[in-house]
């Protein structure tokens, strides 16, 4: 593994607002310096995207930025990041993504000029790769055009690059609906690795060039949809647990080909990548409740550097437009936070300790992800000799982990859930030794029809 | 019908390996293939879509089930088609224009399935041409939509009017993360599946209410 150490060991120094090797931004943010930062992002209502709608998607997009930071300045918040994630055809169009771009960096130098409001965009071009099916990851119009708008964005001033990639993600899916965690493995620490190695290489030739920053990516498209489809009942919270832990094997491969923060606001995997890699982190949870429901809303903020909303519509509330009335609870979220902080190191590791308690014991994720237990979860990726192994160690480590929980009576879970531990522990004791072995065993499995090992760089 | 039938409990416990042989041993006591189908497998998935609507049991173990019903079918299978027997209803299915988002429609798709649904599934990022065509092709009752972007949903409207403007009588049942009940009426459709899990009853109902 390319990290071999914890940049962050103790669990109570995996806190907000605080990282090893905080990020400068140009206007003079530092992420990770001793202040949480809101971070804002926003999807559009009901509207088709096409040429003839491009005027009202633009508006829309005016909108949200004049009113959000607005609001913001007059929140007196030290800074905020902005994430402009694109719908489908703004990738595929790449020049509708980057009208868009240009209109929130316009927006966000208007509201600097105005009120003084240092910000910064995370640009999150939405990965569109998964559109041929089998996904062609590495050729084709679909990845074209994805570089062209970051390199586009990148130019125009986007000074954050990011992306939810989705290499391994059309096997996944099937791995979380069938329960099967070795399927898991697969997706996540041989296919994904090889995709996000390729991807982030990319990503970050396009960074150096136009002095921006590689910033994070996300298991979004795995994690949260494992996180998801376990809220819903339709897969045990535990599995679900277990699939976060081994996802961070996954999203730490963008650190490792040269990401430096802060992560992707939607991984939640990101507490045990900052411990390992001392980097910034974004979260979200309770304030991402519009965009998608979690059991870990107060645990998820425990180490955060930029707290986030995740993505909400710009319909009209009562307080005003909603992307407004986000960066409002947001930046109260941050002002909370930022006020622990200033009143000294004890009262910020007071309030660190109430956000973990307030949701660790509930539910099998928040014990996950907990500071406790991240560190522990790190410290075993970092001693892995490949991801392969490094995950199949690491989902070891986060059975054991919930089970002695909840032996301890320190976590609650359904008595239904308690046979997929043995379930689990079968799976990992039958994985062979050997990556190739696994790779070959998990290639006669896979369904081909649905993927294409040569997209990874495997020879079959 | 009954759940103690040896056959039916081998479907509800999943075990693939025994549901073969013991479907031959329905066939050699002079059991019908239809009626093994009506009141020995059915009931087993019934049993199974029963525990998981009580959250005892996740999608994994009504997949395994699934899996031991299936290899149950491939033995009845000559013999269902040569008594020219066929699935109650049939049904399409299809992620709408725009959007790659399959996960909650595939779990529609299982879930109809074990309701004894006969479901042609479409893909992800489907036309309302296509679906058009789709139906013209394999003449369903039941065709369900799924989108998880708020800018996919107008692609829904234009797919319920698509079917609709060429005179197709489908029904038409749309579920997704940003869909509302008030939204799927103001599109003309039939019904709304505020998730995976009741995507069955709703189905169910809408089937029969149509005979």
């Amino acid at each position: 593994m390319h990290f071999k150490s914890l940049a962050v060991s103790e669990p109570a120094e995996l806190i907000f607002g605080l990282a090893p090797k905080p990020v400068t931004t140009r206007s003079g943010m530092v992420i990770g310096g001793g202040l949480v930062y809101p971070e804002l992002n926003f999807t559009l209502p009901p509207i088709s995207i096409e040429a003839g709608t491009m005027p009202e998607v633009r508006r829309n997009y005016e909108q949200i930025i004049t009113g959000a930071l607005n609001r913001a300045a007059e929140l007196d918040v030290p800074g905020v990041v902005i994430e402009f994630e694109t719908l489908p055809p703004m990738t595929g169009h790449p020049a509708w993504g980057l009208d868009i771009v240009k209109i929130l960096l316009d927006g966000m130098e208007r509201e600097k000029d105005r009120s003084g409001l240092k910000s910064v965009l995370r640009m999150t071009p939405n990965d569109n790769r998964e559109f041929e099916r089998p996904p062609l990851l590495r050729r084709g119009r679909y990845w074209e055009a994805m570089l062209e708008l970051f390199e586009g964005s990148a130019a125009a001033g986007a000074e954050l690059l990011s992306i939810e990639s989705v290499g391994g993600k059309e096997l996944h899916d099937k791995a979380l609906v069938n329960g099967d965690l070795a399927a898991s493995l697969f997706s996540l620490c041989i296919l994904g690795e090889r995709d996000m190695r390729f991807l982030w290489t990319h990503l970050k030739r396009i960074a150096d060039q136009h002095n921006a920053i590689c910033a994070g990516d996300t298991a979004c498209g795995f994690g949260n949809t494992a996180m998801v489809l376990a809220e819903q009942k339709m897969i045990p919270r535990v599995f679900a647990a277990v699939v976060r832990a081994v996802s961070a094997v996954r999203s730490l491969v963008a650190y490792e080909c040269g990401a430096v923060g802060p992560g992707k606001d939607c991984g939640y995997e990101n507490p045990i990548l900052k411990a390992i890699t001392g980097c910034p982190m974004a979260m979200e949870g309770k304030t991402s409740a519009c965009a998608h429901l979690s059991p870990m809303g107060n645990l998820a903020a425990a180490c955060c550097d930029t707290w986030s909303n995740e993505s909400v519509q710009n319909i009209k509330l009562l307080g005003g437009m909603a992307p407004t009335c986000y960066m409002e609870q947001l930046a109260y979220d941050c002002r909370l936070m930022n006020t622990a902080r200033a009143s000294g190191e004890e009262s910020a590791r007071q309030l660190q300790r109430w956000l973990v308690e307030s949701d660790v014991a509930t539910d099998p994720q928040a014990f996950i992800i907990s500071p406790q237990s991240s560190v522990e979860l790190a410290r075993v990726i970092v001693a892995g000799d490949s991801h392969f192994h490094a995950g199949a160690a690491v989902a070891r480590k986060a059975v054991d982990l919930l089970r002695r929980a909840h032996a301890d009576g320190k976590l609650r879970i359904a008595p239904n859930e308690l046979v997929w531990f043995d379930n689990m522990q079968a799976t990992l004791d039958e994985l062979p030794e050997s990556e190739s072995e696994f790779i070959g065993q998990q290639l006669a499995l896979a369904d081909r029809s649905c993927f294409l090992p040569e997209e990874y760089g495997l020879k079959v | 019908m009954s759940e103690e039938h040896p056959l039916t409990q081998a479907v509800i416990a999943g075990r693939r390996k025994d549901v073969a042989a013991l479907v031959q041993q329905c066939l050699d006591a002079g059991e019908k293939a239809k009626d093994i189908v009506e009141k020995r497998l059915l009931p087993g998935m019934m049993a199974v879509g029963e525990k998981f609507k009580r959250n005892e049991i996740f999608v994994p173990d009504m997949l395994i089930a699934g899996r031991a019903m299936k290899e149950a079918l491939l033995v009845l299978e000559p013999l269902l088609v040569a008594a020219d027997v066929k699935p109650e209803h049939r049904a399409l299915i299809g992620t709408v224009e725009g959007d790659l988002h399959d996960i909650g429609k595939n779990l529609v798709a299982m879930m109809w399935k074990g309701a004894n649904i006969e479901v042609v599934d479409l893909g992800v990022n489907v036309s309302s041409a296509k679906f058009v065509q789709a139906v013209n092709k394999y003449q369903p009752e039941l065709v369900g939509l799924s989108a998880l972007l708020t800018t996919t949903m107008p692609a829904m409207r234009d797919t319920v009017k698509a079917l609709r403007d060429a005179g197709l009588a489908v029904k038409v049942v749309i579920g997704g993360a940003p869909i509302t009940e008030g939204f799927a009426r103001d599109i003309g459709a039939d019904g709304y599946a505020p998730d995976a899990g009741s995507a069955a009853d709703v189905a169910v109902a809408i089937l029969q209410a149509k005979k």
